[in-house]
């Protein structure tokens, strides 16, 4: 699988985890505040995905440092080092495991500078998603959570581009950052990436494909599924234009406003589930702000409520994917 | 006794008194209605708050927890700030968005604004530690906690990580023999928190928490190993919390028998009883009471002319 880039493009290409590598080697040698904390994640292992290999193999274990097995304490850790100045990237090794370190980072971490202003800038990659046969506790998308909790901004890229360059500016950022990684897309997906010191800005969304008919409004791997839906919905004539969030908070609701207000059609999309999830606020702001300018309900696909399963059968029940979504782009344009 | 122990058990008295002065001046705001909310109260606790606090250099950094509210006057965080701060005023540590001694922070001081979530304290102090090891920095970190933050899985999650870092951390357990209502014996089998410490492969010692000598003491040579590069100390340091868990709270649930046992040990008592065995002039002891009594009385002053915070700025804060 590709971005849909050009193939003559320039620019190196990499895949959506070498592009997390080559961010984390760039960032710390930039920056010697740059630390990484996880477990299993030193050289020579480098970590469950080998993201941190490369890193390790450059820093040592003095800056790619691996930790036992006790999320809340690392995590509780990282907050230490981040109020003395330092820059932790801590990789939970599946965003499952998340939940074990889960006071550390909404209660301690997220308040902090709201109660009495001190910085806490840290980022914890959660290799996140399914797809992969990999069972309710390697699988989940917990990014409503966070979203959820005053005091943490959520990233979740869905290209090599945009996980380098936003990577890049969630280590820089000053507040936590919790960066969603889509592990479906680690090794399956390439693009070309830019070398060098090109953060792209959080908080900007991402047009991925131009469209008139129908909104749809996603983020992380179903970003693809999304695109793959409009090939499919072109050939009928019908034009879908594709928003990839990029970042979930803080959500960049202009970019949505405007194209909704365009297309009077809108379905939001992830593979979190759909309950009370980002989705449900994305389709709340497009209740509010776009009313006068809707043709048709605003929809929302989304996983199952149920834990991710773990039979291919089952979990291609729970997970939305590029025909559920072109299903409901055609009933929207139905209406 | 040697003159500059005399000064440091002193410097010792005055502290503590304030803190004692101050915690007496909250509850009785609280218990006349002019309160905010709740509040913590840490009678039985001036020793080791004041004592452990008293054994860092400036550029150490200390997490306290709601009972010591002599580590952050020790710090350097004023009486006024610390009252505007319990009653939710804009002239308070944190602007009237945290409440009574909780995120009392500051890093001009030294001081991490602690969480309900007491035990959250321990792997923070456990992670600036690290970083003054990484950095390289002749820096310290001291926390505090207690009997009940000492049996969760972060005390023992926090310990095995600052004992694979060595890192330049000391703990001080407050082991003030009740978790909210719940007495020590019923919430933990093993009581014996230093061995539970040294199970994890910590240093740990065990000293009377309302004996300021003991603390200084014990607390200095903690720090000192610390600093040296020898790792983290856990210092369980043995009291009685004399009120309640909170101001609502009667502790009705504490033997009288108990209490009235602790009474005769206060720690203010004991180290104005020591100054003046020593020899130490009475009315200059009587002077640093009254000129405490009327920083406090200032404090309160201040606190209550203090103006609210703008409810306009609610949303300001949350980002860096």
């Amino acid at each position: 699988m590709t971005d849909g880039s050009s193939l003559d493009d320039p620019r190196p290409q990499r895949t959506y985890l070498e592009a997390i590598s080559d961010a984390l080697v760039f960032e710390m040698s930039r920056d010697e505040a740059v630390v990484l904390l996880g477990e299993d994640i030193a050289a020579p292992f480098g970590g469950a995905f080998k993201v941190t290999k490369a890193a390790g193999e450059k820093f040592g274990s003095d800056r790619v440092r691996n930790t036992p097995m006790s999320e809340s304490a690392f995590i509780g850790a990282a907050n230490g080092m981040a109020l003395m100045g330092m820059r932790p990237v801590v990789e939970v090794q599946f965003a499952d495991f998340i939940t074990t370190g889960f006071d550390s980072i909404v209660q301690f971490a997220a308040t902090t500078h709201y109660r009495w202003g001190a910085k806490v800038p840290w980022v914890i990659r959660a290799p996140a998603d399914g797809g992969l046969r990999s069972g309710p506790f390697h699988s989940q998308n917990p990014e409503a959570w966070f979203v959820h909790s005053p005091g943490l901004k959520v990233v979740a890229p869905s290209t090599p581009a945009d996980a380098y360059g936003l990577l890049l500016s969630s280590i820089r950022d000053d507040n936590p950052v919790i960066f969603i990684e889509s592990k479906p897309l680690y090794r399956s997906l390439n693009g070309p990436v830019p070398a060098g010191d090109h953060p792209i800005p959080i908080g900007v969304a991402d047009v991925a494909r131009p469209g008139r008919d129908c909104t749809v409004i996603t983020y992380g791997a179903m970003r693809h599924q999304a695109t793959t839906a409009a090939d499919l919905l072109a050939d009928e004539g019908i034009e879908i234009e594709v928003i990839d969030l990029r970042s979930l908070k803080p959500l960049d609701l202009t970019t949505v406003i405007e194209s909704v207000a365009r297309t009077s059609r809108a379905l939001v999309v992830h593979a979190a589930n759909r309950l009370a999830g980002v989705g449900a606020e994305v389709a709340a702001v497009i209740a509010d702000e776009c009313f006068s300018h809707l043709d048709a309900p605003v929809k929302r696909l989304g996983g199952l409520d149920v834990p991710v399963p773990f039979s291919p059968p089952l979990e291609d029940a729970y997970r939305p994917d590029s025909d559920k979504i072109a299903r409901a782009c055609r009933d929207l344009c139905a209406w | 006794m040697p003159t500059d122990n005399i000064d440091r058990l002193l410097s010792a008295y005055r502290w503590m008194q304030l803190t004692r002065t101050l915690d007496e001046a909250i509850r009785t705001l609280w218990l006349t209605g002019k309160g905010v909310g709740g509040t913590f109260n840490q009678r039985g606790h001036e020793a080791i708050s004041v004592g452990a606090a008293m054994c860092l250099q400036p550029d150490d950094l200390v997490a306290p927890m709601h009972r010591d509210l002599g580590a952050f006057l020790v710090r350097g965080i004023t009486p006024r700030r610390i009252m505007a701060q319990q009653l939710g005023r804009a002239t308070g540590v944190s602007g009237g968005r945290d409440a009574n001694i909780h995120g009392c922070g500051d890093l001009d001081f030294g001081v991490i604004g602690f969480i309900s979530h007491l035990p959250q304290s321990l792997p923070v102090a456990v992670g600036a530690a690290m970083a003054f090891r990484h950095r390289h920095e002749p820096r310290v970190a001291l926390t505090f906690t207690g009997d009940g933050g000492a049996i969760t899985g972060l005390f023992s999650e926090s310990l095995n990580l600052a004992a694979l870092d060595r890192a330049p951390v000391v703990i001080v357990v407050e082991e003030n023999q009740y978790a909210y209502s719940t007495p020590i014996a019923t919430h933990s089998a093993n009581v014996d928190i230093a061995a539970r410490a040294r199970a994890t492969g910590v240093e740990a010692i065990d000293i009377d928490g309302n004996d300021i000598e003991a603390v200084l003491t014990n607390v200095t040579a903690a720090v000192g190993s610390a600093r040296d590069g020898e790792g983290p100390t856990v210092v369980v340091a043995h009291t009685m919390r004399m009120l309640g868990h909170a101001i609502h709270d009667g502790a009705e649930y504490v033997p009288a028998e108990l209490l009235t046992d602790w009474e005769r040990r206060d720690p203010v008592d004991a180290i104005r009883a020591t100054l003046e065995v020593a020899g130490h002039p009475v009315d200059q002891l009587d002077e640093i009471d009254s000129s405490t009594l009327a920083t406090v009385d200032d404090a309160v002053e201040f606190a209550l002319a203090s103006p609210w915070p703008d409810p306009s700025t609610v949303e300001s804060g949350v980002w860096a």
